[in-house]
């Protein structure tokens, strides 16, 4: 069972009032794309043992989407931020390192 | 004008608390900035209560103003005047992007009266409930065994809000762990 943080409002819930929303910091390549971009984009996905980045919703609550950083094989959760954030905040993957030194997914170390 | 059809016609459980439907009772979306300070100014001049700050609830005479997310807040009044108070809201919010819709008869409002409520309520909600963890004045949007509710503490227990659809579901669910002998008392 996962305990997330919404960071919008505060709420500590579990697992079941969220949503899972697939991966994290995904690029769109739409129109105008390669056919491997596009391939990439739709289908293939990260799927790691340990550190990893997804979207999340606060369905049951107050309806908006965020990201969370947790851990596949201990269902630690590291942090959760907004969904407007590119990529993850500079504290939170220092706060990743402290507890998984050496971690890396995908451009993020 | 007629009255108005509850989603539950007045249903009533008495097992060891009571859970019963509210009176009917006006309800409001609003939705916009919360914080832009016209939008904050334009909450007191119509309800007469500040705007509430994160999961807060607060109300004051016949209006209540529920913290619903960063962008949303339920405004409670007396049935018969929401479409008047939908009216001064938008009017008074003019052009400032917002929108303020009249939510009354698509939920529901049940309250669960007695010593127990926190408990039955928490047999329900994925939610600590004990006293030092939820209190008067907060509001919470959680799970209700399947279903999505937001409920908040009265002076007797507590009232919550679903959606209408859900109403009976909602009302069979907690007058189920409502049953005089399943009391578990762990949380007082």
């Amino acid at each position: 069972m996962l305990i997330l943080r919404c960071p919008y409002c505060g709420v500590s819930g579990e697992e079941t009032e969220f949503h899972a929303g697939g991966e994290a910091h995904l690029k769109r390549f739409g129109p105008g794309s390669s056919d491997a971009e596009f391939e990439a984009y739709l289908f293939q996905r990260e799927n790691p043992k340990g550190v990893h980045f997804e979207r999340w919703r606060h369905v049951n609550g107050c309806g908006k989407w965020f990201h969370a950083a947790r851990c596949t094989a201990t269902l630690e959760v590291f942090g959760t931020y907004p969904a407007q954030s590119t990529e993850p905040p500079a504290d939170l993957r220092k706060a990743i390192s402290a507890k998984r030194p050496g971690w890396k997914w995908r451009e993020f170390s | 004008m007629s009255d108005p059809a509850t989603p539950l016609n007045g249903a009533h459980y008495a097992g060891y608390v009571t859970i019963a439907e509210a009176a009917p009772r006006g309800m409001i979306t609003l939705r916009g900035d919360l914080g832009d300070k016209g939008f904050a100014k334009v909450v007191k001049a119509v309800t007469g209560l500040a705007l509430p700050g994160q999961r807060e609830f607060a109300a004051k005479g016949d209006f209540a103003v529920a913290w619903m997310s960063p962008d949303e807040l339920l405004v409670l009044c007396t049935y018969d005047r929401a479409n008047a108070v939908v009216a001064d809201l938008t009017a008074q919010l003019g052009d400032l992007h917002s929108l303020a819709v009249n939510v009354s008869d698509a939920r529901a409002l049940i309250e669960i009266t007695g010593d127990d409520a926190r408990e039955v309520l928490a047999k329900l909600a994925p939610v600590d409930l004990s006293p030092g963890a939820f209190g008067p004045g907060q509001i919470r949007r959680s799970r209700l065994a399947q279903v999505p509710a937001a409920f908040w503490m009265t002076d007797t227990g507590f009232q919550l809000v679903c959606f209408r659809s859900v109403a009976d579901y909602v009302f069979e669910a907690l007058s189920t762990v409502a049953q005089p002998g399943s009391r578990v008392g762990a949380l007082v």
